[in-house]
């Protein structure tokens, strides 16, 4: 075992890495670039035994990421945003073949306007592909959730692709001391990839992703995703104990942090939970109970481990990193679906739409969700939702504004 | 190059290796390049396929192929096969799958892809050498949709979104040249009709290493209009008028393998467009002599410049 400092993106190639893959189909995007130029720099060295091939578009790549995966290698990819967005055609698809593979999406904000920082409207459009996702909050869960993306995928009651999550620069480019596993332990919690009946071979014919005629068919093949997908629940528990076993980190599919005797929860996915921490930190130093609940694991959505957290708490501030147009925050319509109609569940969900594009989430602002939580459940009404956006953050919007207003009259006024 | 064991048609196999039955319409010209394909690769191949009519030749649980097939999407299926191709070579060279039990990866799209939408992952397969075969049945047309015009349709021809007078404005693409063009290993067209020029030229390539194209005309009974018993000589008409050139790249050469009889001993391009409903509005209720001669010039032309 190594202890380095690492950026996410480091992390991630480094998981790469350790999983011995063998294939690695490519496109460059910005925040993401770095992992392919580690892994191609690995491969330069003779660090690493595998094909890295840049394809001519993200669509192209996650093509044949599947079709590798589908011919039974241990397959490596990754991108971010636009170009998740361009392959979302082939996410969809590839998840059908049931081959296991491993996409890491480092997470940015979509366009228009175009942006180069996160937040996780990329990532959970593939919400309802097949694809699991796991979200990261640390350099080194990225490492480690790579490995487990693996186990995960490949287990014969999953067989699907997986998504591993990062936020863009605030996880990406920031440096973090990890601990990188020890090979051969590595090779003992992810041995070699058996891809069983899934392959290309001669003698052996198979027909993938081919037509089917009908409702039936088509709905029988979609069920059996779904159900394979919540197979991951069971699985995860397992590679669980065996990781924190040979590794001594434990990963669950939620993140519980001072939940125990907490009355307030704040729930995040991403690198951003690591501010609602200090924030849970700070909130409790002054003797208020608050605590935070992350998912690590989005897809399967472990709504039993949320259940367990949340139970008997008066109230859950959900942060979205992300916007749900004309609906509003996609984990709070998550949470709100998986917690209807339990008993003893949190009567209070208060919505807060956060960190769009990486607007940054300030302390304060967690102590004002944690306060306008607390009224709420004193009045026991659920406020409207709230973007986090400061009078301050409104008066240099208004600024650039009046700067793009004089110029248009400027212009006006030469016609 | 080494002679071909097929000198005549009687050379050519008599059983097919791909199965009968599917759900193709009935005089399709594209499953008959597709067989005369299956017949000369044999079963040890794999099928990356895009979005077209022949997406629905396998329909689960049946298939009419021996070998391998995986349907990717309409924009990718070279993309797909540089991944199998990959797959298997890293397979092969860490001793997981034994050389014997290789394939030959085969692209098969329609020319809706192969004109449009996938020629960006094509003209990257190509460019990287990928090791494969494709095939574009090119019937002109989005055959699968109810015949709406393609980059691959001719001028003139009435299809499903060219209902006016004057029929498709465009002019069919040169995709033959722009493959070409990448400098690959193999680049012809064919048309099923032609089975000899055809099983030759697949013979000749299919063992050559890189990436081998083949444009089949695919004479296609409900889009162009005519009786599914007419197929073979509305294909042979393409080829006897001059109007679909016979030729392969190789070598950085365009050598044409069938060359049409010279301009006055050769029939007109209109004996082979008057087969064809789709281009019935230039002969009733008048006769367009000005498209027709247009028409006829551009395959004249297209003869001087080779002869």
């Amino acid at each position: 075992m190594i202890r380095k400092l690492l950026t996410g993106n480091g992390a991630a190639a480094w998981g790469a890495r350790l999983a011995k893959i063998d294939y690695v189909p490519a496109f460059p995007i910005t925040p993401q670039t770095e992992i392919i130029e580690t892994i191609a720099h690995w491969i330069d060295k003779g660090q690493m035994d595998c094909r890295m091939i840049t394809m001519d578009s993200e669509h192209s790549m996650i093509t044949a990421a599947g079709a590798a995966a589908a011919t039974g290698v241990r397959v490596f990819t990754a991108t971010s945003s636009q170009g998740f967005l361009y392959g979302m055609e082939m996410i969809y698809t590839v998840a059908g073949w049931r081959a296991p593979f491993v996409l890491v999406n480092v997470s940015r904000g979509l366009s228009a306007p175009i942006t180069l920082e996160p937040d996780h409207n990329d990532v959970l459009a593939a919400r309802d592909s097949g694809f699991l996702q796991i979200h990261c909050a640390t350099c080194q869960e990225v490492l480690d959730s790579v490995l487990f993306a693996y186990r995960l995928g490949e287990d014969e009651r999953v067989r699907l692709p997986v998504i591993v999550n990062l936020d863009g620069f605030y996880l990406s480019f920031t440096r973090e001391p990890v601990e990188i596993p020890d090979d051969k332990k590595v090779d003992r919690f992810l041995p070699p990839y058996d891809p069983e009946e899934t392959h290309f071979r001669a003698g052996d014919p198979i027909s993938q992703g081919v037509v089917v005629l009908g409702g039936s068919q088509y709905s029988y093949f979609r069920y059996e995703t779904h159900l394979a997908s919540l197979n991951a629940l069971v699985v995860f528990e397992e590679v669980s104990i065996e990781f924190k076993e040979l590794f001594g980190r434990s990963y669950q599919p939620v993140e519980a942090y001072r939940t125990e005797d907490a009355e307030i929860i704040f729930f995040m996915m991403g690198s951003f939970a690591t501010k609602a921490k200090d924030a849970v930190d700070c909130l409790r130093s002054v003797g208020r109970k608050v605590g935070l609940l992350r998912p690590r694991l989005f897809r399967p959505f472990p709504v039993k481990a949320i259940i367990r957290v949340l139970e008997g708490k008066k109230g859950v501030a959900v942060i979205d990193q992300n916007l749900s147009m004309g609906k509003g925050g996609v984990l709070h319509a998550e949470l709100c679906s998986a917690l209807y109609g339990v008993a003893d569940s949190p009567p209070i969900l208060v919505s807060f739409i956060g960190g769009l594009g990486g607007r940054d989430i300030i302390r304060e602002e967690f102590y004002e969700m944690a306060a306008v939580t607390m009224k709420a459940i004193e009045r026991g009404e659920t406020p409207p939702p709230r973007l986090l956006y400061t009078t301050e953050e409104m008066m240099r919007m208004k600024g650039l504004q009046s700067i793009a207003r004089v110029e248009q009259l400027k212009r006006e006024e030469k016609r | 190059m080494k002679e071909s064991a097929f000198k005549s048609v009687k050379d050519l196999p008599a059983t097919h290796v791909l199965g009968s039955g599917t759900p193709a319409c009935a005089g399709c010209g594209a499953l008959e390049g597709i067989k005369i394909f299956c017949d000369i690769l044999g079963d040890k191949t794999v099928f990356v396929n895009a979005a077209g009519c022949m997406t629905l030749l396998t329909v689960y649980p049946f298939t009419p192929f021996r070998g391998s097939w995986i349907y990717t999407a309409m924009a990718s299926a070279p993309a797909g096969a540089q991944g199998v191709r990959d797959a298997l070579d890293l397979l092969i060279r860490k001793g997981r799958l034994k050389p014997k039990d290789d394939l030959k990866v085969v692209v098969l799209t329609g020319d809706g892809s192969a004109y449009g939408m996938g020629l960006s992952s094509t003209s990257a397969a190509i460019y990287r050498e990928l090791d494969f075969i494709y095939i574009c049945y090119d019937n002109e047309g989005y055959g699968n949709t109810g015949y709406q015009f393609s980059a691959a349709t001719p001028h003139a021809a009435r299809t499903a979104t060219s209902k006016g007078v004057g029929g498709y404005w465009g002019y069919k693409k040169d995709l033959f040249s722009i493959w070409a063009a990448h400098r690959p290993t193999y680049v012809a067209t064919v048309v099923g009709t032609e089975p000899l020029d055809m099983a030759r030229k697949i013979e000749k390539a299919k063992d050559l290493k890189g990436s081998k194209l083949f444009i089949v005309l695919s004479p296609c009974p409900t889009g162009w209009r005519f009786e599914p018993a007419e197929t073979i000589e509305v294909g042979k008409l393409a080829v006897k008028t001059g109007a679909w050139p016979l030729k392969e790249y190789i070598n950085g050469k365009v050598v044409h393998t069938k060359i049409p009889l010279p301009r006055g001993k050769r029939p007109l391009v209109e004996e082979y467009l008057k087969r064809q409903g789709r281009f019935a509005h230039l002969f009733s209720p008048t006769r367009n002599e000005e498209v027709l001669e247009e028409i006829q010039a551009r395959v004249d032309a297209y003869w001087e410049g080779v002869v």
